[in-house]
């Protein structure tokens, strides 16, 4: 499998990173950059996370199955996750879940029929003291109102609108 | 030996070793503790919390099978707290499981059930609907189903660990937990069924044997493998005469609960369509069915005409057939046929090896000691794909007492991952680089040499000289292919041989022809050939032979023959075996093939019709001559009988051989392969990894090897 230079050089330097004979620490840090490359993690993915890092394929697959950040499927281009933990939920987070799942036109784990997103129901980001809080992508959205979150997507179809003119 | 540590429980003092975990300590003292994740052998896991104990001064339960015993321990197994834990931890296994007992093929043998039975709740709380999830096929072989399963990781472990390839693991988390294959959908592994016979419940289960009887159903007989040599015990389920399934779960004989893929899943060829169950005798250029009467009739008849104007015979004997069959061979070959022309398939140079050991005491290494010696050096073998059970045998070592491996072959093998040293060198070339173990070798207590097929000839002198020049013990296994490849040696069927490696100008002979002569020979009068495939590889020289073929199929050889009598397979007869490390063990008749008859009264029968008596054709009277009469092989009686392996010890001097190395090859099966025979089985062939490759480890599972901590 190829990935971008800029990947392969993340890569050869975490593969330095770890005392001598721990490679295998370098798999969920290798699994994440492959998958914010490729969107998701894919069987080859896999194969080839095993292979660089001297471990069997299935305990590359044990990792994924832990850590819910790491996805086997594609999803949407933007990754939009609200969360309705407590926090979040007691200023509206619930409600706030309920308004995206409608602006968009899908549930839990949907992605829309454009491929532009995906929403999630997630628990507790951490960022309870801004609550509701969203994440879209990496970028953390603080204090969102449907309003403020209907802006948001309408943003980002522009943005994309855009791109796709030229 | 350490002071023993002295604790009470239920009441009772008693004393076990330091270090001793709990659970195995209340076993010596007769006590059961319930587990299900604690496996003899294998790491520790404390996942499945069955096995919890109370402790005095410990403030919750504990689980026994990580706790070592202390001195002045108070512990209860029988208080009313310890049995509503179990009852407890019984009725979470049981959460989302299916209860399918009535169809499930563990039925009648699962620990789930009897744990539930003993210890366990009659009745759930939960009232909840069950998770379920389709079971799943990951190869011919393994099927995962995984309601059924109890996550206690004995199948990842035993995998991991015991055969050292490491394909399954645990994905996802919680109630969500299972068991995956190391190829996403699929399995790509040994094939061995070690996580399916392991599995305490009916969670894995085995193509071959799912839905096809309940073990009540089936006679259990205990026998010898008959593919390769290293002589696996393996316990036939006999249903109507027919093989249902092949495990060995009472962990009886040499290999304890191993066997690799042909011993579990081989024996189908047993009842393949193609089975001869009638002789077959040619017509007018044609084979066609014949009488057991005019089949032995046309033989005997033949023979006897050939004998008497003494014409060429050339006999071939085979590397399955039994220490009986074979002594019976070279006494029919030499007696009944009047001929030295005898040999078999040589796969290794084990009477060199006999000859150079003169005057060494205690050379021959056993199946056990692989598990003991200190150290090992392995060259010439894929060991882990042409000997499998030597090969666990000695991870099992390293794992349990951290054996020095040592290795030189001409390509990657499995051992490279744990051993102490491993260096590539082409065939025929070990012996220079062994030099440079050396130092290494000689720092070692003892040593195991096993040497492969490359080593023959001068070269087992030379390597015996060596091992001599180290200045320590050494003891060798001469690597050979098959299920009885050292029986035919030791039984004499050589062309100089006698049984027990005496020389045939001992008994006033010449050497005859050996293998290849007998099949070059132009002219040849008739040839005999019993359960071999000579012609597979090499086309018999004399066009006008007389060809008689004892065989379980219609081989390359049989369609040649002018007669073929079906011939019974190691799964019906008794008779004895000898494995790679010169261990006797007695073979137990399970199946049934209609029509076949044994090797032994084969021969009889012949001998019979040429008017030459050469002695009772029944395994047990053969088998009081040869322990009477071949040295080495007066074995205890009881051990074979009782299905114990009793090692032989051959003749301790000079052995009058012809050298011929050029004779010498192994076959180079992989762990999906048997000569002839594995093309009859199903299973085998349809594996997604055969037919295997030798010296084709994988670069990924460059896994390390894992010391287990509890010894
Ligand atoms: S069949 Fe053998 S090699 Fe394959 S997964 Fe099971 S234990 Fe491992
Ligand atoms: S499949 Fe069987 S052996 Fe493996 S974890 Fe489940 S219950 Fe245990
Ligand atoms: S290791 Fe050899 S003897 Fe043992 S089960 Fe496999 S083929 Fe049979
Ligand atoms: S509860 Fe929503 S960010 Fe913490
Ligand atoms: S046997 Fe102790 S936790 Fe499983």
């Amino acid at each position: 499998m190829t990935f971008s230079p800029a990947l392969e050089e993340r890569f050869a330097k975490l593969l330095t990173s770890y005392p001598a004979g721990r490679t295998r620490s370098a798999v969920v840090p290798m699994l994440l950059y492959a998958q914010d490359e490729l969107g998701w993690v894919s069987r080859e993915l896999i194969e080839e996370v095993a292979r660089r890092t001297g471990v069997t394929a299935v305990q590359v697959d044990e990792v994924i199955g832990y850590y819910s950040m790491l996805r086997r499927h594609p999803i949407g281009k933007h990754l939009v996750q609200v969360c309705t933990n407590i926090c979040c939920m007691v200023v509206g987070g619930q409600d706030l879940f309920e308004h995206a799942s409608k602006t968009l036109g899908v549930g839990h784990k949907g992605t829309t029929t454009d491929g532009l997103f995906t929403l999630e129901e997630v628990e507790c980001m951490g960022a309870c003291s801004w609550a509701p809080a969203i994440q879209v992508g990496y970028d953390f959205h603080h204090q969102v109102t449907p309003e403020r979150f209907d802006r948001l997507i309408e943003g980002l179809r522009n943005a994309e609108a855009e791109t796709r003119k030229v | 030996m350490a002071d023993l540590v002295t604790f009470t429980i239920d009441g009772r003092q008693v004393q076990a070793a330091p270090r001793t975990l709990l659970i195995t300590a209340a076993k010596q003292a007769g006590i059961e503790i319930p587990a299900f994740c604690y496996y003899d052998g294998f790491s520790l896991q404390a996942a499945c919390r069955m096995c919890l104990v109370e402790i005095e001064k410990t403030p919750k339960l504990q689980v026994a099978c990580t706790t070592p015993v202390t001195e002045g321990m108070v512990v209860r197994t029988d208080s009313p707290q310890v049995a509503a834990a179990r009852k407890g931890m019984l009725e979470l296994l049981l959460t989302n499981h299916p209860l399918d007992c009535p169809v499930c093929d563990k039925g009648g043998e699962c620990e789930l059930q009897d744990m539930v039975f003993r210890y366990g709740a009659g009745e759930s709380r939960f009232v909840e609907t069950k998770q379920h999830v389709d079971e799943r096929q990951w190869s011919p072989v393994v099927f995962y189903d995984k309601p059924r399963c109890i996550l206690c990781y004995r199948c990842v472990r035993v995998c991991d660990e015991g055969l050292g390839v490491g394909a399954l693991g645990v994905g996802d988390r919680g109630s969500a937990s299972e068991i995956i294959p190391n190829r996403g959908d699929h399995l790509e592994c040994d094939e061995c069924g070690a996580c399916i016979d392991i599995c305490p419940v009916g969670a894995l289960t085995s193509g071959t044997y799912r839905y096809q009887t309940r073990p009540w159903e089936m006679d259990h007989v205990g026998t010898i493998c008959t593919f390769c040599s290293n002589g696996c015990k393996t316990t036939l389920g006999v249903r109507n005469g027919e093989i249902t399934r092949a495990n060995n779960r009472d962990k009886s004989g040499v290999n304890g609960e191993f066997l690799c893929v042909k011993g579990r899943y081989g024996f189908d060829f047993n009842h393949h369509p193609e089975r001869l169950t009638a002789p077959l005798v040619r017509v007018n250029g044609k084979l066609a069915p014949a009488s057991w009467a005019q089949a032995l009739a046309t033989v005997g008849k033949k023979f006897a005409e050939v004998k008497q104007r003494g014409g060429k015979f050339g006999v071939i004997g085979s590397n399955h057939t039994t220490n009986e069959e074979n002594y019976y061979l070279q006494n029919f070959a030499r007696q009944a046929l009047g001929t030295s022309n005898i040999d078999h398939r040589r796969t290794g140079d084990v009477a060199t090896l006999i000859d150079a050991l003169h005057g060494h005491a205690g050379a021959l290494a056993t199946t056990a000691d692989l598990y003991t010696t200190p150290a090992a050096l392995i060259i010439g073998s894929d060991l882990s794909q042409q000997h499998p059970f030597l090969a666990w045998q000695l991870r099992a070592n390293f794992r349990h007492h951290q054996a020095k491996v040592f290795a030189i072959t001409s390509g990657p093998i499995r051992e490279d991952r744990y051993a102490a040293k491993t260096m590539r060198a082409a065939e025929g070339e070990e012996l220079t680089a062994v030099e440079s173990f050396r130092e290494h070798l000689a720092q070692q207590k003892s040593l195991v040499i096993l040497f492969g097929d490359s080593i023959k000839g001068d070269a087992v002198r030379k390597l015996v000289a060596f091992g001599d020049s180290l200045g320590i013990p050494v003891s060798y296994v001469p690597l050979v292919d098959y299920s009885n490849s050292r029986g035919a040696s030791d039984m004499g069927v050589l062309p100089d041989l006698l049984p027990g490696y005496h020389g045939v100008r001992e008994a006033g002979l010449e050497p005859g022809l050996a293998y290849d002569a007998i099949l070059s020979a132009t002219d040849l009068d008739a040839l005999y050939v019993v359960q071999e495939n000579p012609f597979a590889k090499t086309p018999l020289a004399s066009t006008g032979a007389f060809v008689v073929v004892q065989d379980l199929f219609l081989t390359e050889t049989a369609e040649r023959a002018d007669v073929v009598l079906p011939a019974a397979s190691a799964y019906e007869k008794a008779g004895t075996v000898t494995n790679v490390c010169g261990e006797v063990q007695k073979l137990k008749a399970g199946a049934k093939t209609m029509g076949a008859k044994t090797d032994l009264e084969i021969m009889g029968l012949i001998s019979k019709e040429m008017g030459v008596s050469i002695g009772i054709w029944k395994h047990d009277t053969v088998f009081a001559e040869v322990r009477k009469s071949v040295p080495g092989y007066n074995v205890a009686l009881p051990v074979v009988e009782t299905g114990g392996a009793a090692p032989t010890f051959p003749v301790n001097g000079r052995v009058p051989l012809e050298d011929r190395p050029d004779l010498i090859s192994s076959d180079r099966n992989t762990l999906f392969l048997s000569g002839t025979l594995g093309r009859y089985s199903k299973m085998l062939t349809s594996v997604l990894e055969y037919p295997g490759k030798l010296y084709g480890q994988p670069v990924e599972t460059e896994l390390e090897m894992k010391e287990a901590q509890n010894t």
